[in-house]
């Protein structure tokens, strides 16, 4: 069977990055010198919780664990990225060796 | 779109629990399935997995000057489904749950109703009605990488607006929506773009087995 895949040039997927890299820049442009302290850059999940604690509702239950602390919590949030990018680094980089091969 | 720890009453948990444990179940029973007719896909169901393991570890700030987390699930929507993606999600889910303390055992059926299910079932609605349409597989994964994120959202929005409709419903939703929905619009996009990524590569090295999987638009197979 043919394919008629059509795959992009390297300048279109770099073109693509850089939008991503301006799409996450741009804020922290745009909010430069504002930071925890004045209520920017937190998290949308937190404020949701602050939210539902407005309406008066109690938290019946909470995490069994919780990291100790804001380093231990990057660093595991760390491990979930790199687990992530090992596992599409090596099925990528071996499908491109098998593909040079044949 | 993390519902934090003990933050549902209970009927809710249970409602949201049910729903989620059939859907994951029914993902587990396909995800075999797939196994068993095309065992080269193991590779694709891991790299799925791993694009949500990356995604949803990644807080970026938004335009509103808050900070979310894409979710990488319309990815493994386009090429498994949404009940295969919501298996994917529950293990990305658990992981935050136990070491993260993000999310919590209590509102882990909300929460992969909303990551794992809705999200990924909007993805692929519309990535299969946009291939249908002959248009390029890159260009449907874009919108559906893109609505599938936005909309686990909003369903986030919709559930707890449900669970605290005070002082009513709609003013609720909107009070959701507004933390959520609008803080998430250029995290999608950039989803979108990643998703594209990901996917013209995987077009580049794999064409077969995305064809084999029905995963490509008619014109491209």
């Amino acid at each position: 069977m043919k394919h008629k895949v059509i795959i992009m040039k390297t300048s279109t997927l770099l073109i693509l990055a850089a939008v991503c890299i301006i799409l996450f820049v741009a804020p922290l442009i745009m909010f430069s010198g504002h930071g925890e302290d004045d209520g920017y850059f937190g998290g949308a999940d937190d404020a949701a919780g602050e939210a539902i604690e407005e309406s008066g509702f109690e938290p019946w239950f909470s995490s069994i664990w919780e990291p100790p602390s804001g380093e231990i919590e990057s660093l595991l949030f760390a491990l979930q990225a790199a687990i992530g990018a090992i596992i599409i680094g090596y099925f990528f980089g071996y499908w491109r060796g098998q593909g040079k091969e044949e | 779109m993390h519902i934090m720890e003990g933050y549902l009453p209970l009927t809710w948990c249970i409602i949201w629990f049910i729903i989620s444990f059939a859907v994951v179940a029914f993902g587990i029973y396909q995800i075999k399935k797939i196994v068993d007719e095309t065992p080269e896909s193991k590779a694709l169901l891991a790299v799925s997995g791993a694009f949500m393991f990356i995604l949803s570890s990644l807080k970026l700030p938004s335009v509103t000057g808050s900070c979310s987390h894409p979710c990488g699930n319309g990815l493994g929507a386009a090429l498994f489904g949404p009940a295969v993606t919501a298996v994917l999600a529950t293990i990305v889910l658990l992981f935050q749950a136990l070491l993260l303390a993000h999310g919590g055992l209590t509102t882990l059926g909300a929460n992969i109703f909303s990551m794992g299910i809705v999200g990924p079932f909007v993805a692929w609605i519309v990535y299969k009605g946009l291939t249908k349409a002959n248009i390029a597989s890159t260009i449907a994964i874009f919108f559906a990488a893109f609505l599938g994120d936005l909309l686990t959202y909003v369903a986030t929005s919709f559930q707890l607006a449900f669970a605290f409709p005070a002082p009513t419903f709609s003013e609720a939703l909107v009070k959701f929506l507004v933390i959520f929905a609008v803080t998430q619009v250029p995290l999608a996009i950039g989803e979108g773009i990643l998703t594209v990524i990901i996917w013209d590569r995987l077009k580049a090295y794999k064409p077969k087995l995305l064809d084999k999987l029905g995963a490509l638009a008619p014109n491209e197979a």
